[in-house]
């Protein structure tokens, strides 16, 4: 039996079977990589242990109450069944997760809910709804001594004891091995509407994009665009621009978000907003966004960087003066997409760089092996807060079994 | 006052208190140090007022490298702190220790910075709720979690207990609408965590932080979201002939596809009380009563709350009244806000803050009246009906001790209903010293285990705040290393009257 955990595959049914799983693993202090179903195993450095625990064999969703606004899903189950679930009762998972799959050579919605809450990658709709992590109830898990936890609950609000759910969100499986999450859903955005301006600097375009999230109308997307990435997406007005392209969503029942759309074509009348995308063209537009359309088909790499939305533009402007750089703003710049030429470091050094003068940080979401394997794809740790985290994996994984080196080295 | 273990008092450090107290005026000049007996009344309890106990001293620090500097000596010197902000905790959180210190952070009230471009505002911990959206209201914004307390109570405060409010059905509680804190450690390191933007690299440990009950570090300084206020708002108000229809009319909302803002429920009890009190306004013929809110423009205000209206009429209410003025919305929102102080000037009472699932919300508050009955207590019920977080106020005498003990049992087997039914203990108020030895109720030894390693990996001494949120009674002792314990005996617990029972079974 012991034998068994250490090398190969295995891809528990049960939370039970996972738990004698880890717990013998502990035993005989063997690593073990962590995943899904693996469709985001190429983001970040390998772990490069001869065990997979994989939770695909745990799929499911024991508890779905539409008129309660909750879900639970068994974490192995894909996001398509997810998806599929929810609408069926017309409601969805209200921060917009990113799909992953389409850049790194995986299918749309095959990626699984664990995997989408242990990353904590939220998709456009993250400024007005919140994050991945801020819609998790509840969670099981398994941590590193394979005892089976769980925190939080199936309610709506919950401070009983500490927040280990929300805790695990973005913790990328080195904490524990999540098993089930309830998530709080919401009823569907009914129409969707996208006024687009065209040819705006990156200064003016994050501009107008702030104003607009000044104002009432609960803007739910703001992205802009540089000419070569709008190129890349199937609406032809987009595709044709010849410059920049500047999109703000709203979203509601359909007179609301017509009414909010006219709106905020009068407050941005001086950013000259020309077109208006209908409900379905803004819906397959955003989809688009979703499954990152830019950066599909290419191999260069990717990076997804966090930052103050004021500082966007100009740390985007020195960087472009050091490399040739593709870019899409979303959150309104709080959020960057780059793409950079096929460097060796991907660009490492450049970005964060000029990110120690701007403040904010880099992932890197797409590179060959050798790049992964040469650089930090996670930003490197202030020294304080990597005590901190070393302490916060020492509470869930003492052996340092789960995900070795995941993120980060030392961890 | 009802018996409660709480950690062994540390006779050492008791001894020593003149010394801590010349010593903590020394490294912290600037700070304002209460020792007088009548000062430290002040701060005995907090809105538990059940339970009180005189710390060593109070401190009021008026920076962060002050607290720092506090913590480092207390951690040296093994002094226990219980941080406080307005000490509005209905749930003991603030409640100081024999051999504690209490760190007071009222004195840090101040708007550090208010940045509109990127919709965040740095504030630092002891500035009350209400006085950030006042800062920002000009600028047309406002910060979201609006718990009742909103006008005494400190960020500090909702930080430690994670708190919500009316509004929060919409815009979440305060672990949605914080991006960063500026946290001391026990022993005087300051990080930050979070920041300006919306995500932080590695581990997220705002969610760890918040609702922690000041367990795991003092947060002195936090950085919050700033959200565009709406163009518009307004309540409706839909009266009911039974509790059972208006908490299915509830569930009909949230499932007919409208979130409204907010949706606040009060039974009869509590309309009573509370129109007497504020004159809201509100209709006194009916036994229950939903505020809705929404909010937009006008022409989407009209068609929410005739979306809503539309959905009502299946439960048959007999009022149904939409404000008619800006006016008449903020006497509604004073009536229901008031509740709380409104029912404490008629007696004395215990606040439960269990969370049950929507679509058991009738039978919860069936269950709760029969609960109530049982001991003999009056119940109103006045809560946050769209998440399903319940405040039934039960009504005693606090200078009874028997009474005491009794509202305790009761409280505890709604708790325990709430758990049964698939809810949790508390949803805004926090665990404090009150709900400590129901976390069995909800969690499984190992659940708490994985807390009780959180809690000795960043605070290995358990100085800070000790003897709150986690149980001490019938824990095994080795499981809570640090933590001397010293157990009171309980008084023996009175049976509910047989007859009361008979016909209706309690779970």
């Amino acid at each position: 039996m012991i034998e068994s955990t250490r090398l190969g595959f295995h891809a528990p049914e049960t939370e039970e079977e996972l738990s004698q799983l880890v717990a013998e693993a502990a035993e005989t202090r063997t690593p073990l990589e962590v995943m899904g179903r693996g469709t985001k195993r190429e983001v970040g450095p390998s772990v490069g242990s001869g065990a997979v625990i994989s939770t695909e064999s745990m799929v499911g969703i024991p508890l779905y109450e539409p008129t309660e606004l909750i879900l639970v899903a068994k974490t192995g189950t894909p996001m398509a069944q997810i998806e599929a679930q929810l609408a069926e009762s017309d409601q969805e998972l209200p921060f917009e997760p990113v799909d992953f799959g389409p850049i790194l050579g995986y299918g749309e919605g095959e990626a699984t809910i664990g995997g989408v809450v242990a990353t904590n990658f939220s998709g456009s709709r993250r400024i007005l709804k919140g994050s991945a992590r801020d819609h998790v109830l509840g969670i099981r898990a398994v941590n590193g001594r394979g005892e089976r936890i769980k925190a939080g609950g199936r309610v709506m609000k919950n401070v009983t004891g500490y927040d280990l759910g929300r805790t695990l969100a973005g913790s990328w499986g080195t904490l524990a091995v999540m098993t089930e999450v309830a998530l709080k859903v919401l009823p569907a955005q009914r129409e969707s509407r996208t006024i687009v301006c065209f040819g705006l600097t990156d200064q003016t375009a994050l501009e107008a994009l702030s104003i607009a999230m000044g104002t009432p109308y609960e803007v739910s997307g703001t992205l802009h665009l540089h000419p070569e990435l709008a190129a890349r997406f199937s609406d032809e007005d987009i595709a044709g621009a010849e410059g920049a392209v500047t999109a703000i969503r709203v979203e509601n029942f359909p007179a609301s978000a017509r009414y909010r759309a006219s709106r905020l074509k009068q407050v941005l009348a001086a950013y000259n907003p020309v077109l208006e995308l209908d409900s379905s063209r803004s819906k397959a537009f955003w989809h688009e966004i979703k499954t990152l359309k830019m950066f599909q088909g290419k191999s260069n790499p990717l990076w997804r960087v966090s930052t103050m939305p004021s500082c966007a533009a100009k740390l985007i402007g020195n960087l472009s003066r050091k490399m040739e750089i593709h870019t899409a703003y979303d959150w309104s710049g709080g959020l960057i997409w780059i793409e950079t030429p096929p460097l060796t470091d991907g660009g490492a050094v450049d970005i964060r760089r000029t990110l120690a003068e701007f403040g904010g940080h880099a992932t890197l979401i797409r590179a060959e092996g050798a790049t992964r394997g040469g650089i930090d794809v996670f930003q490197p740790l202030d020294p304080p807060i990597a005590a901190l985290s070393a302490k916060l994996k020492h509470a869930f994984d003492p052996l340092g079994i789960l995900n070795p080196g995941r993120m980060y080295r030392e961890m | 006052m009802s018996t409660l273990s709480m950690p062994q008092p540390d006779r050492g450090v008791i001894a020593r208190r003149n010394d801590i107290i010349k010593q903590l005026k020394r490294i912290a000049p600037n700070a304002t140090l209460i020792v007088d007996q009548e000062g430290r009344r002040t701060f005995e309890t907090d809105a538990l007022t059940a339970y009180r106990c005189l710390p060593l001293a109070v401190v009021l620090p008026t920076s962060t490298e002050e607290v720092s500097a506090i913590l480092r000596f207390c951690y040296d010197n093994q002094v226990k702190v219980v941080p406080r902000g307005a000490g509005t905790s209905l749930s003991g959180g603030a409640l100081p220790l024999e051999d504690s210190i209490v760190l007071c952070l009222s004195r840090m009230n101040k708007v550090i910075s208010i940045d509109t471009a990127n919709r965040v505002a740095r504030v630092e911990a002891g500035i009350t709720n209400s006085a950030i959206s006042e800062a920002v209201a000009k600028k047309g914004f406002f910060y979201a979690p609006d718990p009742s307390s909103q006008i005494a109570c400190t960020v500090g405060g909702n930080i430690a207990t994670n708190s919500g409010g009316a509004h929060c059905l919409k815009y979440g509680v305060t672990v949605n609408n914080v991006l960063g804190v500026r946290i001391v450690m026990m022993d005087g390191e300051v990080i930050d965590l979070g920041g300006s933007y919306l995500e932080s690299p590695g581990y997220d440990f705002l969610p760890l932080i918040i609702g922690s009950e000041g367990q795991l570090g003092v947060v002195t300084e936090a950085t919050v979201r700033l959200i565009a206020s709406p163009e518009g708002s307004r309540p409706m108000l839909l009266g009911f002939d039974s509790t059972d229809a208006a908490a299915s009319c509830v569930a009909a909302i949230i499932a007919g596809g409208v979130v409204p803002v907010a949706i606040e429920f009060m039974d009869r009890p509590a309309i009573h009380v509370c129109e007497h009190f504020v004159s809201a306004g509100y209709p006194l013929d009916v036994e229950a009563l939903l505020i809705v809110e929404v909010e937009g423009s006008e022409d989407e205000i009209e068609y929410l709350l005739e979306k809503i209206e539309d959905i009502a009429k299946d439960f048959l209410p007999n009022v149904i009244r939409r404000s008619q003025s800006p006016e008449e919305t903020a006497l509604i929102w004073k009536g229901r806000k008031a509740a709380f102080g409104a029912i404490g000037q008629l007696s004395d009472y215990v606040c439960m803050d269990g969370v049950i699932p929507l679509s058991k919300l009738p039978k919860a508050l069936d269950e709760v009246g029969w609960i109530c009955r049982k001991y003999r207590f009056d119940v109103a019920n006045i809560f946050h009906a769209g998440d399903g977080n319940l405040h039934p106020l039960i009504l005693y005498n606090a200078n009874d001790a028997i009474q005491l003990e009794r509202v305790e049992m009761c409280g505890a087997e709604i708790l325990k209903l709430c758990v049964e039914l698939g809810g949790c203990l508390t949803g805004e108020h926090g665990v404090g010293i009150e709900k400590r030895e129901l976390m069995y109720l909800q969690y499984t030894d190992e659940d708490i285990d994985q807390q009780v390693r959180i809690k000795e990996a960043l605070d290995p001494s358990w100085l800070l705040n000790p003897g709150k949120v986690f149980p001490i009674e019938g824990r095994d002792a080795n499981k809570m290393r640090g933590v001397d314990m010293h157990v009171l005996e309980r008084e023996v617990p009175l049976e509910p009257e047989p007859e009361l029972v008979e016909g209706h079974d309690v779970p």
